[in-house]
């Protein structure tokens, strides 16, 4: 058995390394909009299917369209926010919910609608390269997903705590009213702050694409997975995010060993429930 | 405020003979979409129930359906039970399971969107289930046998079916209209509006919320029942899929969250949607992508509903 | 002459906050019939002792009990049933519901019946003045106007007990004399009341009894003439040395 198992572990942390990406974007919008953004999956959704066509229209590698999609989906998100999102929900919890799972069977649709409800991947040169590692062989796609989603984290840290607009994002997040004695217009923080979170969807989308395949059902998926994660590692907490990512990658490809293919998927929703009933701060014990 | 109570009358006595239309129908197509239209209502309002009059804003809806559908489904085709029995066997599932899962997130302080999730999980949780277990056939499904026969529960004429569905969304809306003038419901809209102040004077809120969230369930379940007995087949996609839940959720809250009627004028929008398109496009998706769309614009515009337009503009 | 056993005793009644002691160690009796009126500076403990006493936040340490019973951690809709029914000093209507619906909801505590709990909410509600006002969306009133809600709905609940907390706050000096006279009437018809407040003029003609709790502690009780002449009372409130300046001005 342990012969199968460390690769499940290793697997499990190159898998959380993605999916950490995805929900620092998602804790980032809680942490500073409290809100609940069901619409994270869909979007990267579209997201990947972005890198897609750049990878199958254009011949664009996913790893160099990442600065290009991390820019477009901060824009698809700011505007979202700005134009959607807030005036739908009007800061009410119901109401911004409703609004963001509207936006995600939108999102998902016009998918189907564009892309049919085929599954699609793209192959890189580097897509069956095997890194050797001790008694491992890692694919590298995987390798790569993983490293770049540790320096965007790392990148995202240094704006949050070094930046002007960082710091402002922060000041939001803890007391919007002095923030806004201060000067800053808490209204633009939320549409930039949600336009950040997207944004490390773009980024998330294209290290996933070489590796995983897109459809518009891909949403669904990781909409659970993500919540998951930023709930274990305490929703609003970055490092939290990371660790509950990597636990939560382990735990799925552990659940897939011990369980089977097919039973093993349980893991994910049980853990979130287990999650949310017995220590609903998480891990990391933010404020709820 | 008699004005909204008698235009209020005159929708219900609208929808009533509306309901009725379908039976002098020969075309078993026209009466296979009213009975589409019956089943979503009925479903819709059962979630109206817990998401509308408790404001319990569920995403994982499907979780009693495919409950309701599987329990069916399991005992007569591996215990020989009696179809009919298939009844109260799903309404007893799906309002325990309403129960167990009211009371443990409720206990746990669980609301709003955290709600929303938990509930979500749960539908995908059973989903999984559904796809690894033998008792549910896995992924392959259950398929009924064919034994048509109102003893066998199972009808080819499409207006019996139709039948069915209509008394399914009668009992809904009855509970429905109950809470909205019952003891239970004014203190499950109390704690809707506002927990704390209602366990003030006397509300038990976590029981008051997870015995709608039972009613609700048990109702949705019964969905299931219809549905595995007009189709003879049920698999874990169509039992457990979002799409379930958030079919139920779009018609409550198109139609009106809250309201008696709302989920009635919800199914006939959402299906007035469906129906068109479909003759228009075929592509699939642009009619889901338009309940997308008109959620957004009834949360943003008229977050009452539906309902608002016909029953309240008359007072003025 | 020995007096009977209080309706509500708290003793040694203690909670913190993270590192903040809010309450340290309340004790209190309130006699039957009687108005006692709990007050302090703000941020003196006051809220948490309310919400200890009727059941929405877990005291650390000591106990309360109610007629006898020990009530200590039951939960609020318990203790509602009990016999204790409270008032939020931020009022909490049920804003989608009407004035007669809102006060309804107190009503079903005693009354399971819809008509006649509807029935004496609507009289209940014309007593206290909001005869007009019944078939409105309680988010339609106005701050005295949701005062008002807020009592009529614990009053129609049929509290044995009675908990106001600040029901004068924000009201004009009118309103004020107006809510300390039904105050009063309730009181007549035998309904026991815990009281907090600021507005001392309305404290001085309403309690039989005043208790004084600064940074979570009492550190006065006696009837309203000798609390207002104690000088620990006046130093809370204004700060220290400042009986003294004022026995000097």
């Amino acid at each position: 058995m342990m012969a199968l198992l460390l690769p499940a572990l290793v697997g499990g942390v190159l898998t959380g390394g993605v999916y950490a990406l995805v929900a620092l974007g998602l804790t980032l919008i809680y942490g500073v909009l409290h809100i609940v953004n069901f619409a994270h999956g869909s979007l990267l959704m579209v997201a990947m299917f972005g890198a897609w066509l750049l990878a199958t229209r254009l011949g664009l590698d996913p790893l160099a369209a990442v600065p290009l999609m991390a820019g477009a989906m901060f824009a698809i998100g700011w505007g979202l926010y700005r134009f959607v999102i807030g005036p739908v929900g009007r800061g009410d919890d119901r109401g911004v919910l409703l609004a963001t799972l509207g936006v995600a069977v939108v999102l998902d649709n016009a998918a189907l609608i564009a892309f049919t409800g085929d599954s699609r991947s793209i192959e890189t040169p580097y897509a069956l390269q095997m890194v050797q590692a001790g008694p491992l062989l890692i694919p590298l796609a995987k390798l790569v997903a993983f490293a770049g989603a540790m320096l965007i984290a790392l990148l995202l840290w240094a704006f949050m705590a070094l930046t002007d607009t960082g710091r402002a994002i922060r000041a939001v997040a803890r007391e919007p009213e002095g923030a806004a004695l201060v000067g800053i217009r808490p209204a633009r923080i939320f549409a930039l702050a949600y336009g950040i979170g997207i944004a490390c969807l773009g980024a998330a989308g294209c290290l996933l694409l070489p590796s995983f395949y897109v459809s518009p059902q891909v949403g669904g998926m990781f909409v659970l997975v993500a919540f998951t994660v930023v709930v274990l590692g305490g929703m609003g907490s970055f490092p939290g995010a990371v660790v509950g990512a990597l636990l939560v990658g382990i735990t799925e490809n552990l659940g897939n060993l011990y369980l089977g293919e097919s039973l093993g998927p349980i893991c994910v929703p049980l853990l979130f429930i287990a999650v949310l009933l017995v220590r609903p701060t998480g891990l990391f014990g933010a404020v709820r | 405020m008699t004005g909204a109570a008698a235009r209020t009358r005159a929708l219900a006595l609208a929808l009533a003979v509306l309901t009725l239309l379908p039976f002098a129908s020969h075309s078993q197509f026209f009466v296979n979409l009213a009975m589409l239209t019956a089943i979503s209502a009925a479903l819709g309002q059962a979630w109206n129930i817990a998401g509308g009059f408790g404001g319990l804003t569920s995403f994982g809806h499907a979780a009693f359906f495919g409950l309701g559908a599987y329990a069916d489904a399991i005992l007569q085709t591996r215990y020989g039970l009696n179809p009919w029995l298939g009844l109260p066997a799903a309404a007893a599932f799906g309002g325990g399971a309403g129960w167990l899962i009211g009371t443990a997130t409720f206990r746990a302080g669980l609301r709003g969107s955290y709600f929303a999730l938990v509930t979500l999980a749960f539908a995908q949780a059973f989903g999984v289930l559904a796809n690894s277990l033998d008792i549910t056939g896995g992924g392959s499904g259950i398929l009924v046998a064919l034994h048509p026969g109102a003893g066998r529960f199972q009808f080819t004429d499409r207006r019996a079916g139709y039948a069915l569905a209509v008394a399914l969304l009668a009992l809904a809306t009855l509970a429905a209209w109950r809470l909205s003038v019952g003891r239970f419901g004014a203190h499950l809209l109390a704690v809707r509006e506002n927990e704390d102040a209602a366990r003030a004077l006397g509300v038990p809120a976590v029981r008051v919320k997870s015995a709608a969230l039972a009613l609700s369930g048990a109702l949705t379940a019964l969905g299931g029942v219809l549905y595995v007995q007009s189709y003879l087949y049920i698999d874990p996609g169509i039992a457990f899929s979002a799409e379930r839940s958030v079919e139920m959720l779009l018609v409550a809250m198109i139609g009106g969250a809250g309201t008696v009627l709302g989920p009635l004028l919800g199914a006939l929008v959402v299906h007035a949607i469906a129906d068109t398109t479909r003759s228009l496009i075929t592509t699939p998706g642009v009619a889901p992508m338009l309940y997308g769309v008109v959620l957004l614009l009834i949360i943003g515009l008229l977050p009452g509903g539906v309902v608002r337009i016909a029953a309240v503009r008359g007072d003025g | 002459m020995a007096e009977a056993a209080p309706l509500l005793e708290v003793r040694g009644l203690a909670r913190r906050f993270g590192g903040l002691r809010a309450v340290r160690g309340l004790d209190l009796d309130v006699q039957a019939g009687t108005i006692v009126a709990l007050i302090g500076p703000n941020g003196a403990g006051k809220t948490t002792s309310f919400a200890m006493i009727a059941g929405f936040v877990r005291p650390d340490a000591g106990s309360v009990r109610f007629a006898g019973r020990d009530i200590t951690g039951w939960v609020p809709e318990r203790i509602a049933h009990a016999g204790i029914v409270r008032t939020f000093q931020i009022t909490q209507p049920f804003a989608g519901l009407s004035v007669a619906e809102n006060i309804r909801i107190g009503a079903f505590l005693r009354t399971r019946a819809p008509a006649a709990a509807m029935e004496q909410a609507r009289a209940l509600g014309s007593e206290l003045g909001l005869a007009a006002l019944l078939d409105r969306p309680a988010a339609a009133l106005t701050v005295a106007g949701r005062k008002r809600l807020e009592l009529a709905r614990a009053l129609a609940a049929g509290p044995r007990l009675l908990l106001l907390d600040e029901v004068m706050a924000g009201l004009t000096p009118t309103e004020v004399n107006d809510t300390v006279a039904l105050v009063r009437g309730v009181r007549d018809r035998g309904v026991t009341i815990l009281l907090t407040e600021h507005v001392m003029q309305a404290v001085m003609a309403l309690a039989d009894r005043i208790h004084v709790l600064a940074e979570g502690a009492l550190i006065a009780t006696g009837p309203p003439r000798q609390i207002a002449a104690d000088p620990r009372v006046v130093e809370a409130y204004l700060g220290a040395g400042a009986a003294a300046r004022l026995a000097d001005g």
